[in-house]
């Protein structure tokens, strides 16, 4: 949906290639693209302005002016800015070294996420910390809400204050925390009712809680779909509560999170973890450069490795990384790849996640490669029989006709498929015999875009790049199958998408 | 929110006094701005990042302040005047966008009204008011609760039935939505229900595999009755930013959006979002809810929309 800043700034520095030098003009153009950039991403207005002058300042230098590239030199500025102003590269953890019960008290807008983040937060801690924890929920408000929270805690095993009807919510925090005291448990989560920061009963409410219970941690509960209203949401908690720190909700969305940027930027309080999905464990420690990279519309390399482990058959990735490496690549191993893509989102899925794919991406929307191509393929393999799936020589006249009446598709297209499929195979063939070295080269490759598609543009630095890809475990190695100039693969490689 | 005085203003009133508490700060600013001073370009700009900070992003806050700045360079105006202007030019942009939730005039009989969104966005409360109000003017509503992933989803749609003294059809957490759907439907049907409210988990527009569960959903629906859903309604919450634009796209692709209703315009938020939302779809905007208790959620009225937006009064 949106171009890249990697491709738009291309764009404005393509204007000015052959003037060799660029001028403060040219900067502010390009900035000013950053800027668009940056609000398309939610981040609020006056944070973009603090950044944009803040980069400006450094990409005015001298190394700008003088790069080869200067829109890469851009965009890794604009990175690294963002990357600091979010917060550095080492996650903040939880402060839970005092007497018992250490309060934990969880606030936030209504429909922000605060009851699932209250027991993914109490799964985290009881696994990684090895503490026992206690939730109330102090919800008195939405319907069910005690009962939610209820509900959560007995699917993950944790322990909450039973239900009393018709307490307040300050006389359930005290209840909690005496009930806290008496069973011997290291943490207390408190659930709030979500609020408006109009609200004035409400934020006083809420203040009296946190006076009651003495939290050492205060988290705001924010959804990373916020738009412009990030600042002023988190400045009026802030003011209202003593926050040690942010949650971001919903951080598997396809929102590009500016609101992490705007939040942490207006009150300085580091960002602790981000909920990213609907299972009960859902809850990553919070990553700048991967926030970074989502604002700057970069794709989300680690997402797309992370579901590829998600979703990828350990077993089967195994077998074909065997067969591979003596340079067998047949049918089915095609149709195990095509299956393969289909479940990860299919193509437009994977390309929205790769960086600096836009081009390529039009590229094949143009050429009418859809999803649907992989699955009339599939369908094409499932026609053969077994044997001809291992040795498609067989496939004569005669029995393409068979196939192509059994998938219902022309001859065409079996003899376009069978194409294909020899330019992988002999692809993986020559990667056996130079022993891997080539298969090194094609995840350099798509790091700048696609085997076979110009174009392409430079996220934030190949290097930035590859130390995500470390992060994420094992590399992207196995992407970008062979080389086959349209079919961008999955050729698993030995356990190549192990999570750290 | 109780005391019976603020219960009985008009929807206007509490719509602006939510807005204005939101929108003053920035419509002292816009007045700050322009007032007695001629309008330059640098005021032009301004104006823009004004809009900007009301979520209607970088081209509709473009959009918006050209049409504001025509015929107006090099004058000088009063606050009123700038106020009436950025509304007007702001309810351009949303006229043609507004449209009306009007279940009981239909021939459709059930008539089938599906909720759609992302989680947390206010898909059960809504129901729970319209259900409510159209039971108050007189029509059979039967729910389904459809969410049957989220904890106690199914419990606090039951509390929201008992009030409205509608039932509630509803299975255990984890149960097949679209099967639920599916019999409720027929009940509906045997029962001569005007009004089915189909109520369904709330999803993150890119996971594919629950979008797929929503699909199926409205396939379910149609093998009963080919029209239906009559109405589905995709709630945005209004904080939302630029997100809604994908939220539109992809909730329209799987479930065909024919209307949206922004939620928790009583915040700060100012639901400028809207803006773009509205260009960018077929679908109009239909209600819009300004508070907590059952009468909050109204019609969309784009003028009053967009002048309490600014911070103005009603007509």
């Amino acid at each position: 949906m949106f171009e890249t800043l990697g491709e738009r700034l291309t764009g404005v520095f393509d204007r000015l290639t052959g003037r060799g030098v660029l001028s403060e003009k040219d900067v502010d153009e390009a900035l000013r693209e950053v800027r668009v950039a940056l609000l398309e991403a939610d981040v609020a207005l006056p944070v973009v302005r603090d950044f944009i002058t803040r980069a400006k300042e450094q990409a005015t230098g001298e190394a700008v002016i003088r790069a080869v590239k200067p829109s890469e030199q851009v965009v890794k500025i604009v990175h690294d800015g963002l990357v600091e102003m979010l917060g550095g590269e080492e996650p903040v953890g939880l402060e839970l070294g005092v007497t018992p019960p250490a309060v934990i008290l969880m606030a936030g807008l209504q429909g922000s996420g605060k009851t699932t983040t209250s027991a993914k937060l109490a799964v985290r801690i009881t696994k990684t910390e090895r503490k026992r924890v206690l939730m109330a929920s102090l919800d008195t408000r939405r319907p069910a809400a005690m009962e939610q929270l209820a509900a959560l805690g007995k699917q993950g095993e944790i322990d909450v204050l039973p239900i009393m009807a018709g307490q307040s919510a300050p006389d359930i925090a005290r209840r909690a925390l005496s009930a806290a005291k008496l069973g011997g448990f290291d943490v207390l989560i408190l659930d709030t009712a979500g609020r408006t920061t109009l609200d004035e009963a409400m934020m006083a409410e809420v203040a009296e809680i946190a006076r009651i219970s003495s939290p050492t941690e205060t988290l705001l509960v924010a959804d990373s779909l916020t738009g412009q209203d990030a600042v002023r949401t988190a400045k009026a908690f802030h003011e209202r509560l003593p926050l040690t720190g942010l949650i971001l909700t919903r951080a598997d969305g396809d929102a590009r999170g500016g609101a992490a940027l705007s939040m942490r930027a207006v009150t300085g309080l580091p960002i602790k973890f981000l909920g990213a999905g609907e299972k009960i464990d859902a809850l990553d420690a919070f990553d700048a450069r991967r926030v970074a990279g989502r604002i700057l519309g970069a794709g989300d390399i680690v997402s797309l490795v992370e579901r590829a482990a998600a979703d990828f058959d350990q077993a089967k990735a195994e077998k074909m990384a065997k067969k591979l490496a003596k340079g067998q690549f047949d049918l089915e191993d095609l149709a195990d790849q095509l299956r393969q893509m289909q479940k990860m989102g299919g193509m437009s899925g994977i390309m929205g996640m790769l960086p600096g794919v836009q081009k390529a991406k039009a590229q094949i929307a143009a050429s009418g490669m859809t999803d649907k191509t992989f699955k009339r393929q599939e369908a094409i393999i499932t026609s053969m029989t077994p044997v001809e799936r291992r040795k498609p020589d067989l496939l004569n006249a005669s029995r393409k006709r068979r196939v192509a009446a059994g998938a219902g598709v022309e001859v065409q297209e079996i003899n376009r498929l069978l194409k294909q499929h020899r330019q992988m195979a002999d692809a993986f063939k020559a990667m056996s015999r130079d022993g891997g070295k080539s298969m090194a080269r094609m995840a350099q490759a798509m790091g700048g875009g696609m085997p076979g598609m110009p174009g392409g543009g430079q996220m934030p630095s190949q290097a930035d790049l590859q130390k995500m890809m470390g992060q994420a475990g094992g590399g992207l190695g196995g992407l970008g199958g062979g080389g086959g100039p349209k079919l961008p693969g999955l050729g698993g490689l030995p356990n190549p998408f192990k999570k750290p | 929110m109780t005391d019976a005085a603020s219960e009985k203003r008009g929807w206007f009133s509490r719509l602006t006094q939510g807005l204005t508490r939101s929108s003053k700060q920035m419509t002292e600013q816009v007045v700050s701005v322009f007032t007695k001073v001629r309008l330059d370009q640098a005021g032009l700009d301004q104006l823009e990042d004004l809009l900007i900070e009301a979520d209607l992003g970088p081209q509709a806050a473009a959009r918006v302040a050209e049409a504001f700045g025509k015929g107006r360079f090099g004058r000088e105006a009063s606050a009123d005047e700038i106020k009436q202007s950025l509304a007007e030019a702001i309810a351009v942009e949303l006229l043609p966008h507004q449209g009306l939730f009007d279940p009981m005039s239909s021939p459709h009989k059930p008539f089938v009204v599906l909720f759609v969104g992302v989680n947390g966005s206010g898909k059960t409360t809504t129901l729970g008011k319209i259900a409510a109000d159209l039971k108050g003017k007189g029509a059979k509503v039967m729910i389904a609760a459809g969410d049957t992933f989220r904890a106690a989803a199914i419990e606090q749609l039951k509390v929201w039935g008992e009030r409205a003294g509608v039932p509630v059809i509803a299975k255990h957490i984890g149960a097949d939505a679209a099967g639920l759907v599916f019999e409720a439907l027929e009940q509906a049907r045997a029962q001569n229900i005007d009004v089915l409210l189909v109520d369904t988990a709330g999803r993150l527009q890119n996971k594919t595999a629950l979008m797929d569960e929503l699909a199926k959903v409205v396939r379910v629906l149609k093998k009963l009755d080919p029209t239906a859903p009559h109405e589905t309604l995709l709630v945005l919450d209004a904080t939302v930013g630029r997100n809604a634009l994908s939220q539109m796209e992809a909730f329209d692709r799987t479930a065909g959006v024919t209307g949206v209703v922004m939620t928790k315009l009583d915040g700060t938020a100012r639901g400028g979002v809207l803006v773009p939302v509205a260009e960018a779809s077929h679908a109009p905007i239909k209600l819009i809810g300004v508070g907590e208790s059952i009468d909050d959620l109204q019609p969309f009225n784009a003028r009053g929309f967009a002048r309490s937006l600014v911070g103005l009064e009603a007509e």
